[in-house]
């Protein structure tokens, strides 16, 4: 974790706005400036797996938003109950709740996209996004602060997982949003896709790149999506 | 000649107005004159081998490869369609089918290649390093003779950005980049660049009785020439023969063994290169040469070379002990003649930018290869051919390697001391 946020608030009675400055902020750093994913390098292996399709991915992310968000919003709310020799285990009982929760809403409501996202809606219990988060925010501030921050953690993530998504499945599949009711069918060879590469004049020599399909692909757009960040972004030029 | 230096002079354009034009200026300069700058602060030694002339003798090298590619080209096409079964019947017919498809491969790998680099060299404000030479020399050299034109677009800018750019520009480059090129045709796009059908090229198949693939160039252009000169001409008609599959000896050997690769192809047309395969990789002699010719002038390694060849053989020996396929069943000498084991050796594994650098790491380096890549090419039905993921994957393993031979002399000198 590059950048942790300690920032231990005095115990003073001020009014806090709902959505001042520093609220902004906690929504919008995670997103550009502090990045769990291409800033900080954490939960890169959930984006590797689950980046295949866009569909999977807004699921994905949703579920991690929520899960952030509201074991941030919990935890926080128990910060002054939590023994600190045990923290990590009332964190993870948190934690897990939470993604329980989703996996069993997600089986009842859209079963196909929970057969594809498989152990990886469990595997968000060890998703380092979240714990990190615990650790670093909600252990530390009050409970709307950190209900944000785990908002913006998890928009971060998403939008990354997303992006990825996005050039995968076009390069990969020639669709976009598969499995989804706005499935769009772009270029491949049959009726069912807007481009017929077997008729169509212009296109008959596309193909599918097969390795978009294979997660090596997630890492090289991750990496290329890292340097473009940083050498768009000044206030990250000098990290490493 | 100083006609052409004042020419050159004359046309210098500015390098603060325009640094792209700046840059591919000075490439073509130093290519033609040494360069006048001089190291300042201190006293340096300059070696008038220096980089961009290293690069020139592995492109020498490789020359005869791109003679002999390229009539290859013509001959495997028509000994499927059963024509001109001699060396030189119908030479002018071969030349030309190989340079139809040798040229355009050639001048993509170049303008994708070296537009890169150009870009970037006069992003840094540096000259261009001139490594895209060599690594645009094999390229072309290691892929199917039918290769789509945008896929090889794609896997040379994939090769040179990410490879190589990504990582720093010439010489900093972790992967050989010819062989990254060649890796992500193989992963991105594997019907292009594996099975029978891709390596004998102008058929529609390769398939008894399917017709052939000409083009503007055959029918029109040069057909008309031919014509005209009273010579043989391209046969628009002209069918592949029965019998034919398009396999090549790797293929065979691996669903029937050697005497499968024997029944179809002799063991001296396998040893000089009249089979089907990647453009140059085909004829064992003249890459023997060119491999001479580098240890000679003392660019290629023979430590590599030769302990690859050692470690080949060896796995080939286990393999010949084992037993258990057809294929482990070939003689460890005949595994020699198939695929592209020379080619490897002799202008891949002893890159030295991605071989390890110290003497005893370069023996390991190449017997890590040759165990790894005759491991893949026997047991890996996916990978018939294994070298270029054997070399990829000590690539990365050169500068480890390095690192331990050199504590380990270390430790032996302070034992010394």
């Amino acid at each position: 974790m590059a950048e942790v946020m300690q920032e231990s608030q005095p115990e003073v009675k001020v009014k806090e706005p709902l959505f001042g400055k520093a609220e902004r902020k906690l929504l919008s750093d995670p997103i550009n400036d502090n990045n769990p994913i291409t800033v900080q390098i954490l939960g890169v292996c959930s984006a590797l797996a689950v980046t295949t399709l866009v569909y999977p991915s807004i699921i994905m992310a949703i579920a991690v938003i929520f899960v952030t968000a509201f074991s941030n919003l919990f935890t926080s709310m128990l910060r002054s109950t939590i023994p600190k020799s045990v923290r990590m285990i009332v964190q993870l009982v948190i934690i897990a709740t939470l993604v329980t929760i989703v996996e069993q809403v997600l089986k009842a409501v859209n079963f196909p996209v929970y057969k594809q996202l498989s152990v990886f809606i469990g595997l968000i219990i060890t998703n380092c996004i979240v714990m990190g988060r615990l650790e670093a925010f909600a252990m530390a501030n009050k409970p709307w602060r950190s209900f944000l921050d785990g908002i913006g953690n998890g928009v971060g993530y998403g939008l990354i997982l997303i992006i990825v998504a996005v050039f995968r499945e076009v390069f990969g599949k020639g669709s976009l949003l598969a499995g989804s009711p706005l499935e769009m069918k772009i270029i491949g060879a049959s009726d069912l896709y807007w481009v017929n590469t077997s008729t169509n004049p212009w296109f008959g020599w596309y193909m599918n790149n097969n390795m978009m399909v294979l997660s090596v692909a997630a890492m090289f757009i991750l990496g290329i999506l890292i340097w473009v960040q940083r050498s768009r972004n000044p206030k990250l030029i000098d990290i490493s | 000649m100083s006609a052409l230096i004042k020419f050159l002079k004359k046309v210098e354009p500015d390098k603060k107005k325009s640094p792209f034009l700046h840059t591919l200026y000075d490439a073509v300069f130093t290519l033609v004159y040494t360069p006048d700058h001089v190291t300042k602060g201190g006293v340096h030694i300059r070696d008038g081998m220096d980089l961009k002339r290293t690069m020139v003798m592995v492109v020498i090298a490789l020359q005869l490869c791109y003679v002999f590619g390229t009539w290859n080209i013509g001959q495997q096409h028509f000994a499927a369609l059963g024509l001109y079964p001699g060396v030189f019947d119908g030479l002018h017919l071969k030349l030309i089918h190989g340079l139809i498809k040798v040229l355009p491969i050639f001048i993509v790998t170049h303008v994708v290649g070296l537009g890169i680099e150009i870009w970037y060299a006069s992003k840094k404000g540096h000259g261009v390093e001139e490594g895209f030479l060599v690594t645009g020399a094999l390229i072309p050299l290691i892929m199917p003779p039918d290769i789509p034109l945008w896929i090889l677009a794609i896997a040379v800018g994939f090769a040179t950005w990410i490879g190589k750019e990504a990582f720093g520009g010439t010489g900093r480059n972790i992967w050989n980049i010819a062989l990254l090129a060649r890796v992500f045709v193989f992963f991105a796009y594997p019907t292009e660049i594996s099975g029978d059908q891709v390596w004998v090229s102008g058929l529609d198949a390769a398939a008894a009785g399917a017709g052939v693939d000409y083009g503007w160039f055959h029918l029109s252009f040069f057909n008309g020439i031919f014509d005209s000169l009273g010579w043989a001409t391209f046969d628009p008609s002209a069918t592949v023969i029965d019998g034919f599959t398009g396999a090549t000896p790797l293929g065979l050997a691996y669903s029937g063994g050697w005497e499968a690769v024997t029944h179809v192809y002799s063991v001296d047309q396998m040893w000089w290169g009249d089979i089907p395969g990647s453009i140059g990789e085909t004829a064992k002699p003249l890459i023997l040469i060119g491999a001479v010719f580098l240890i000679l002038i003392g660019i290629g390694s023979w430590r590599i070379m030769l302990s690859m060849f050692i470690g080949a053989a060896v796995m080939g020996l286990i393999f010949n002990g084992w037993g258990a396929t057809p294929f482990m069943q070939v003689p460890w000498y005949y595994q020699f003649y198939m695929g592209s084991f020379f080619f490897a050796m002799a202008f891949m594994a002893t890159d030295p930018v991605t071989a390890a650098g110290t003497n005893r790491g370069k023996w390991i380096y190449g017997l890590m290869i040759g165990a790894l890549g005759l491991l893949i090419r026997v047991s890996n039905p996916a990978y018939p051919e294994g070298w270029m993921l054997a070399i990829l994957f000590m690539n990365m393993f050169a500068p480890l390697i390095d690192h331990y031979v050199l504590e380990a002399n270390m430790k032996k000198r302070l034992n010394r001391a």
